[in-house]
């Protein structure tokens, strides 16, 4: 079968066109002896046999929820995703659908990205979206690009709590190499247990941005409104890294004083699968729109007055405004955006809230259990939304271990970014944990207490 | 009909420069390149030393984006604060109410006058 829609009348057609008698003359300039190389690859495969194959290396993996009972989160959560979800995001219209930038026949895609700015707006208490970017830690170095150029280069300094997750902060030493900014606050040997406000001293008036986390990567919560009031007496940007659906039940960053509101979207109706794709949301003050990265859909009229959608304020993306662009990001993770709009569509504000509460009340009870077990005890006292830190009495690699041969898929093991955090294991508890799953984990948990001599 | 006031000074890269006021901006022949401005942004601040090339001002209209650059030496002593709040005036009134900083010192040699200018933009059009 020929997938190439010429006939061979067509292509002698062509080739005689441009004065070549045969297909292979085009090639002449590459050597003979390479024109096809031997590949040391195994011969072709039936689709009966690669399905086959393929079929067995994905039995080979444990998948948490399905084999495992799952503990673990550090910024990436298992939820429920309604069945409808799926079935919406596979239509052809949006599997297929292309990057809209001819409106005229892209109303559909326009409309459901300008759903889903306006979803996110709401949730973080911002003014505006972009389209997303592709997951929350380039959303997070997007945010020191933003304060970057909006205060046209005068300010070099860029300040990260140390309670961002350890991969956010690897991306955004990543993105600022090169640009003549100092990084100050990245380092995993900082006081932990201190707060935000332990950041205070190192915001002065050469600081472009400061970057937090709430809930941060410990899962604990803290009002924001203080810290992010004094950063802005410095004249120094706020961006909050933040879990959607912690907002649901607690204060907005935008209500604390935020200038930017990034995160990871992923807990909103996308798989974990192997880390990825993901969702990068990018939220911000209305009044830094113009150096926003990445695409804006906007709202207006056709030349017969009906509302349409378009891509807008496309001159600051890279294409256009080139070497002055706030970044090189001019594309955005479409189908996982339009995955979140419709997990929140169904959901709604009061079904968001019931997740977020399950998650709340679950993790709690887990807490409160694991504390009782002798050598147990939680790590920090603040308050914590469905994410906190157990302190125990052994290496978190040895707990995890004997959690698998429960069918536990343990704990983040915070020892490995963070030296002063060994034996400290990050445990997460979302609304698809029964009760059930958490007697289990404290079941054997207090086994291994008692095995390693805590009766 | 593009306008060409006669009483300023015209740059090749489309800014009007005012002997008279020290007053800068875009031609009317640039606003109508450019379509709507929908995006300003004032490069410099009072007190800032400037020079032929050096961008004051950057423009992003629908569908481009371009550098505003001094036409003149000089000194910066004032700016249009009021302009970023109405980019679309440097497509109504690029002469008047657009106009983008004001500089002391500068003199217009150099720059084309009105009738210069417009064999300059006559020839683009081609």
């Amino acid at each position: 079968m020929t997938y190439i829609p010429h006939s061979p009348k067509e292509r002698d057609a062509m080739l005689a066109t441009i004065g070549v008698t045969s297909l292979a003359d085009l090639f002449e300039a590459v050597p003979a002896e390479y024109r096809f190389p031997h590949l040391n690859i195994p011969s072709a495969l039936t689709e009966m046999e690669a399905a086959d194959e393929l079929a067995g290396l994905a039995d080979a993996n444990s998948t948490a929820g399905d084999d495992l009972i799952s503990f673990l989160g550090a910024g990436a959560y298992r939820h429920y995703i309604p069945a409808a979800v799926d079935h919406i995001l596979r239509r052809g219209e949006f599997y297929t659908a292309y990057t809209p930038y001819q409106p005229e026949v892209s109303q559909g895609t326009l409309q459901a990205i300008f759903e889903y700015q306006s979803l996110m707006t709401n949730l973080t208490g911002m003014e505006v979206s972009n389209a997303s970017h592709y997951d929350g830690a380039t959303a997070a170095a997007e945010a020191v690009n933003m304060a970057v150029a909006n205060f046209r280069g005068k300010r070099g300094k860029i300040v990260v709590s140390p309670t961002v997750n350890p991969q956010y902060r690897a991306t955004i030493r990543t993105y600022t190499l090169g640009m003549g900014l100092t990084l100050l606050g990245d380092d995993p040997t900082a006081d932990l247990y201190a707060g935000p406000e332990a950041l205070d001293s190192l915001i002065d008036a050469e600081t472009a941005l400061v970057i937090v986390q709430y809930p941060d990567f410990f899962g604990r919560l803290n009002d924001l409104s203080g810290f992010i009031a004094k950063a802005h007496e410095k004249g120094a940007l706020v961006c909050v890294v933040t879990n959607p659906i912690a907002l649901a039940m607690f204060k907005t960053p935008g209500a604390m004083g935020a200038d930017i509101v990034v995160g990871e979207g992923q807990p909103l109706g996308i798989p974990l699968s192997y880390g990825g794709p993901y969702l990068g949301f990018f939220t911000s003050r209305k009044q830094f729109v113009h150096k926003m990265s990445g695409r804006l859909v906007g709202e207006t009229v056709d030349s017969r007055g009906q509302r349409a959608y378009v891509l807008t304020l496309t001159a600051r993306e890279q294409h256009i405004k080139r070497e002055r662009a706030t970044s090189n990001i001019c594309t955005n993770q479409g189908l996982l955006a339009l995955s979140a709009a419709v997990y929140l569509s169904l959901l709604g504000k009061s079904g968001l809230r019931q997740v977020a509460e399950l998650c709340y009340h679950k993790a709690h009870y887990a807490a409160e259990q694991i504390a009782k077990i002798p050598g147990f005890g939680t790590c920090f006292t603040e308050p914590f939304f469905h994410e906190f830190a157990m302190c125990g009495p052994a290496p978190v690699a040895e707990i995890n271990a004997f959690l698998l041969e429960y069918g536990i898929l343990g704990g983040y093991d915070l020892g490995q970014d963070y030296p002063s955090l060994k034996d400290h294991i990050l445990i997460a508890v979302t609304e698809m944990n029964s009760r059930e799953d958490i007697d289990t984990l404290v079941e054997a948990l207090r086994e291994f207490s008692e095995e390693v001599g805590n009766a | 009909m593009t306008n060409i006031p006669s009483n300023l000074k015209y740059a090749e890269t489309d800014e009007w420069f005012d002997p008279a006021t020290g007053k800068i901006g875009l031609s009317d022949y640039a606003q109508s390149q450019l379509s709507d401005i929908v995006f300003v942004e004032i490069l410099v601040e009072p007190g800032d030393a400037v020079e032929p090339g050096k961008a004051i001002a950057s423009v992003e209209s629908v569908k481009a984006s371009a550098e505003v650059y001094s036409p003149v030496s000089g000194k910066v002593v004032a700016i249009n604060g009021d302009l970023p709040g109405k980019p679309e005036s440097i497509n109504s009134d690029p002469y008047g109410d657009a106009w983008l900083i004001k500089v002391e010192g500068g003199k217009g040699d150099g720059m084309k006058d009105a009738a210069a200018y417009e064999k300059h933009c006559e020839s683009r059009a081609q």
